[in-house]
């Protein structure tokens, strides 16, 4: 069945080709069926080639097929061919079971919505995407799902394109991660140029691995430099991480899928599928963790001070998505995958939770006009506290092992530093704090929705609950498979992966058990000062977050308006380069380029009035003319030349 | 191979469609549609055999023809075509029959003039793409220009005049230096060999002396670079593509373009290829500001058909930027990218075409929110649109990869400053797309139109169709040009090698003879 890896990706492409032509003109049953029954089709598939990898020895678990070739030309050959191995089946699982799960849940979210074919079209092209992107065995059929989930991302993001808004920011999100692309595209360059110089031409990711001894350190230090530029595009990194609070545009299910539980991701599991090349560049690794951190702090200050509940999620998954590059930054790969599918499930059970009481008050985001909600949506309220205690890092949840153990080997690995530790150490206080300030403004406290709404806020339906429920089950129990060595578990994420990563033992610091036990404690203890601190500012005595607000006014606004970022960006790059647009073609083009065209003319037809008598109207006459003057020149050149 | 003289078909049997046309009365407009329909049709059914019948593996020209015509002039009627003009010719036939079909109810005045003038076009066209002898070459060149001048004369828009003598006089100017070139090369052949030809492949052998190959390949580039159009010579392009009907902008796009490049390939470097090499620097920094350029002025243009022309010489700057990488991946993705863009660019005038018949304006302003009312336009417009900022997995992609690819080999900061264009081109047609297509509707006029007829989804269908092709299986088409590629590269070099060894041989004469004054 190994030959047939290549089936994970296509039955959602089957599904994207059935709605896409049929999807209109079918009844909504049909489109919901092919629509989830392709993903769940995937996710099935992907389980079974799971257990087929199992039963290989550790070393032996890699599944690549060339499937057809693709570009070919000169020395440069590249094949659509598929690769399963360790890492690219964990992605394969997350990405169709979270996406199978959005499915179901979007068949109730979406359900009276006129675009319903289109939106299970895109979706089901998402999905085919992002599975190209993690089973691709080479790095230019990995950037085709790459730019491929960033389509979908535009479209999805602009769903509702009556809305200028939701257009906007799709095309935003569109040409950010091209802006990163640009980087990404520079490098394969790079790296092709570089092998190609040394007479080999591959792109192939197990071939890039056997021949990296052949590319010098300055070079791999480009190279991966570039690609993490396209990373912090996919990715949602400083600094192109603008677009993603504006893709909280598109329709709630999308934020859970793309905007948090797999797309955003692609940059992460690039760095760890390319983690051969980032092993032999320590500067860009530091600069990726750096980066990383940076995010994660800058992001969740952020959230501190937004209202709209969905925003309020999106810094949080830049935040989160910091911590995974952390964990690949300081060369925990494996911790930062364990992040990744961990957040996945908890951030995308945030998201529809956030969907659900959308779908109770009538599509309302601000938390303002939320509170007390806890009795109204029980099932929404207990699965969204779950999912914040695991966000929190709170012992027992998901989040508290990944986040842990990136935070763990970000101060003990010799490539982490204590800088990086400390404000990662903060952040999950930050985290824990606006996370909690988002929990008791929305389910608890007085109630402050508006009395018209307020008659018909009612629990989602089932078809939406049930997908909360599974995913908050996920959101505990995920973090089993991790559980490291000094809790007693077996850590047996990390050893399932460390066939892809072949973590090097040697030159490890060895610590004591003892401090390893004691910063987790410290961690708990700061996740839970942030819930206690949330607690106290927004449900025993609120009055204190608005005197905060009153005291410092200026630096509230500039939180509350995210540090000004786009006005900055909007005022550096879009305005000066309408500017220069405008310049360009009035002046430049119009102006002087035509001008001297049309000019030339005139002098011409000028010149022609006076020299009329030469014009006889006959074309025989104008072409013998022509003839005549081409001989005459040419004879003078030539005896110049020869002479 | 068949002896059937496939080419000299291939190029007369659209004049023989021409003639037919002039016997039909010119009441009969429906009779003359279908008359032209069925003779562009089978014009493409006919130019298929020569793929499949084209050995990929075999060097040279094939189907080759050749009988002379005034020998004492050394002019003959010799045709062939190797892998560059293949794929060129079943482009032009392919476009052409999609031009016939969008010109459907688009044409409602002097049809049979219209029609005439296409199919005599495709003949000029076709014949231009066979030619082997410099003064058939010219022939035909010449007439390509006579209907492409009456088509946006005639049939164009409100400032048409204006528009087709600016296209007239601009490539006619660029042509008169070019058959002044073709003078000079014939001449010096003759001096040097004794015998009077035009035939491309004994010119190729022609030794050109420095001092005036730099000043013939000039000739013939700018000749050429009018054509492309390359900055800074490309202001006729926007009028001549807004003025002309939708027809003639997707065949001029489409394959009058091309002519430009292909004459490049075919003519300027392989005649004049030390003058090619050296000339390297200021064509592919001329190809770039025509990238990041024509990306820039297509954001701001009002119009539709200005942005989407400008958009083409940026796409025409990678062509050309591909080309003077003078390596496999650079002149594939060149040659690939002229597909591309007949097909893309020629899919973006039907589709503005389409709504012109419409609405009778393409100002970007007159419209907004056309996606609600015209959700299957809609949905080919954004394919057409991927495909033009080179989306992976459609055929702008492959093209756009290998030409960057290709100039990054040559010269890094080539590649470098060329893949701005990836951004750039993204902005202004996302910009574009979301201020027609996005939004809601501001213009009553525009909540009344429909969405497509059958016979417009056949011609999308078939653009949409080799966009996913060449996107996802180019092999069918780079197997047919890699000999040919492969060895004008290896021509081109081996020439220039000539060209150096006898230059340090004039040298070290010069300073023997200086050795022996003394």
């Amino acid at each position: 069945m190994g030959e047939y890896i290549w089936l994970i990706p296509s039955f959602p492409l089957v599904g994207f080709l059935l709605n896409g032509l049929l999807g209109r003109r079918m009844p909504k049953a049909f489109v919901s069926w092919v629509g989830c029954l392709s993903v769940f089709l995937s996710f099935l598939f992907s389980v079974f080639t799971f257990f087929e990898l199992l039963r290989l020895p550790p070393e032996a678990r890699l599944i690549e097929v060339d499937i057809f070739d693709w570009i070919i030309s000169g020395e440069f050959v590249t094949r659509v061919g598929f690769r399963i191995d360790p890492l690219s089946i964990v992605m394969c699982l997350v990405v169709s079971g979270v996406g199978f799960l959005i499915h179901v849940y979007s068949v109730g979210y979406m359900h009276e919505d006129p675009g319903y074919p289109r939106y299970f079209t895109y979706l089901n092209l998402f999905v085919f995407m992002m599975l190209i992107l993690v089973t691709a065995n080479n790095v230019l059929l990995m950037f085709v799902g790459w730019e491929g989930v960033g389509l979908c991302s535009y479209l999805l993001i602009g769903f509702w394109y009556e809305k200028d808004s939701a257009s906007n920011a799709g095309k935003k999100a569109f040409i950010v991660n091209r802006i990163g692309d640009y980087g990404f595209l520079l490098g394969i360059f790079l790296l092709l140029f570089s092998l190609g110089s040394k007479g080999v031409w591959t792109l192939n990711f197990s071939e890039l691995e056997k021949n990296v001894n052949l590319l010098n350190e300055n070079v791999i230090s480009l190279i991966t430099l570039l690609f993490f530029i396209g990373a912090t595009g996919k990715s949602a990194q400083i600094p192109l991480y603008v677009w993603l609070p504006d893709a909280m545009e598109g329709p709630t299910p999308v934020s859970a899928l793309i905007h948090a539980a797999t797309m955003v991701t692609a940059g992460v599991y690039m760095i760890a599928r390319l983690h051969f090349l980032y092993n032999l560049a320590p500067e860009t690794m530091f600069i990726v963790a750096l980066i990383g951190v940076l995010t994660a702090f800058l992001a969740a200050s952020i959230g501190f001070a937004q209202y709209d509940i969905k925003r309020v999620l999106a810094y949080s998954t830049i935040s989160q998505l910091g911590y995974m590059f952390v964990g690949v930054g300081v060369g925990a790969y494996a911790a930062g995958i364990f992040h990744l599918m961990t957040h996945a499930f908890f951030k995308a059970l945030l998201f529809l939770g956030a969907g659900s009481v959308m779908h109770a008050l009538a599509g309302e985001l601000d938390m303002r006009k939320m509170g007390g909600l806890k009795k109204y949506l029980p099932t929404t309220h207990w699965t969204f506290l779950i999912a914040c205690l695991a966000i929190a890092g709170i012992p027992g949840f998901s989040g508290f092992f990944s986040k842990d153990e990136i935070l763990w080997k970000a101060f003990s690995s010799n490539r982490g530093s204590i800088f990086i530790y400390i404000l990662g150490l903060v952040t999950a206080g930050m985290t824990a704090f606006y996370m909690f300030r988002l929990l008791f403004n929305v389910f608890y406290g007085k109630e402050r929705v508006d009395e018209e709404i307020k008659h018909h806020v009612h629990e989602s339906p089932k078809i939406m609950t049930i997908p909360l429920v599974i995913l908050a089950i996920l959101s505990i129990i995920g973090g089993y498979v991790g559980v490291p060595h000094v809790l007693g578990g077996g850590a047996h994420f990390e050893k399932f992966l460390e066939p892809v990563f072949k973590v090097p033992h040697e030159g490890e610091i060895h610590h004591p058990l003892s401090l390893e036990i004691g910063l987790m404690v410290l961690s708990v203890v700061v996740a839970l000062i942030g819930i206690y601190f949330a607690y106290l500012y927004f449900l025993k005595k609120p009055e204190l977050s608005e005197s905060f607000v009153q005291k410092y006014p200026n630096l509230y606004r500039t939180v509350h308006n995210k540090y000004f970022v786009d006005e900055i960006y909007g005022f550096l790059f879009v305005d000066n380069l309408l500017r220069f647009g405008r310049f360009m073609k009035n002046v430049i083009d119009e102006a002087i380029i035509d001008g001297i065209v049309n000019g030339t003319g005139y002098f011409l037809r000028g010149l022609g009035s006076v020299l009329r008598f030469l014009q006889s109207g006959y074309v025989q006459a104008y072409a013998f003319s022509i003839i005549i003057g081409a001989i005459l020149v040419v004879g003078y050149l030539l005896m110049k030349v020869t002479s | 191979m068949t002896d059937l003289p496939i080419l000299s078909i291939l190029i007369f049997f659209p004049l023989l469609g021409s003639i037919v046309l002039l016997f039909v009365n010119r009441e009969r407009v429906y009779a003359i549609k279908v008359i032209a329909l069925i003779f562009s049709v089978l014009e493409f059914v006919f130019s298929l055999p020569l793929f499949f019948l084209f050995d990929e593996g075999k060097k040279g020209m094939q189907f080759v023809e050749r009988y002379t015509w005034f020998p004492e002039w050394g002019i003959s009627y010799f045709l062939g075509i190797d892998g560059i003009s293949l794929l060129l010719i079943l482009l032009t036939t392919f476009l052409t029959v999609l031009c016939v079909l969008c010109s459907w109810t688009d044409i409602k005045t002097k049809v049979k003039e219209y029609y005439i003038s296409f199919l005599f076009l495709e003949t000029a066209m076709i014949g231009t793409l066979c030619a082997l002898d410099l003064v058939l070459f010219y022939i035909f060149w010449e007439l390509m220009l006579v209907p492409m001048y009456l088509l946006i004369g005639v049939w164009g828009g409100p400032r048409r005049i204006y528009a087709a003598v600016k296209f007239f006089l601009y490539t006619m100017a660029g042509s008169v230096l070019m058959l002044l070139a073709i003078f000079a090369l014939y001449y010096l052949f003759y001096r040097q060999k004794g015998f009077f030809t035009f035939s491309i492949f004994d010119l190729y052998t022609t030794y050109v002396p420095l001092s005036i190959q730099y000043l013939l390949f000039a000739a013939f580039a700018i000749s050429f670079a009018i054509k492309v159009p390359m900055f800074p010579f490309h202001t006729w392009l926007p009028d001549a593509h807004t003025e002309a009907p939708t027809a003639g902008s997707v065949i001029l796009a489409g394959v009058l373009l091309k002519m430009g490049t292909y004459g490049f390939l075919r003519f300027a470097i392989p005649l004049f290829p030390k003058a090619a090499y050296d000339a390297i620097p200021i064509i592919s920094i001329l190809a770039i500001i025509g990238i990041i350029y024509g990306a820039i002025v297509s954001m701001m243009q009002p119009d539709l058909k200005r942005l989407i022309a400008f958009s083409s010489v940026s796409h025409l700057g990678y062509v050309m930027l591909g080309m003077f990488a003078f390596n496999m991946q650079g002149v594939e993705g060149s040659i690939y990218q002229m597909l591309n863009h007949g097909i893309s660019t020629g899919g973006l005038f039907l589709l503005v075409g389409m709504l012109y018949e419409r609405r009778h304006t393409r100002m970007i302003s007159d419209f907004g929110g056309l996606s609600s009312v015209m959700p299957i336009y809609a949905t080919f417009f954004m394919i057409v649109t991927l495909s033009s900022i080179g989306l992976p997995g459609t055929n702008g992609f492959v093209g756009e990869f290998l030409i960057l690819l290709g100039a990054f080999r040559a010269e890094k900061i080539y590649g470098i400053l060329g893949a701005t264009g990836v951004i750039l081109g993204a902005i202004y047609m996302l910009w574009m797309y979301q201020r027609v297509m996005f939004g809601t509707i501001k213009h009553e006029e525009n909540r009344k139109l429909k969405d497509l007829c059958g016979r417009e989804i056949l011609i999308l269908s078939s653009v949409v169709f080799f966009i996913v092709l060449m996107g996802v299986y180019p092999k069918v088409f780079f197997k047919k040009m890699d000999t040919t590629v492969e060895e004008f590269l290896k021509f081109v070099s081996e020439r220039k090698a000539y060209y150096a060894t006898v230059d340090t041989q004039q040298k070290l004469s010069s300073i023997s003879d200086l050795g022996g004054r003394r």
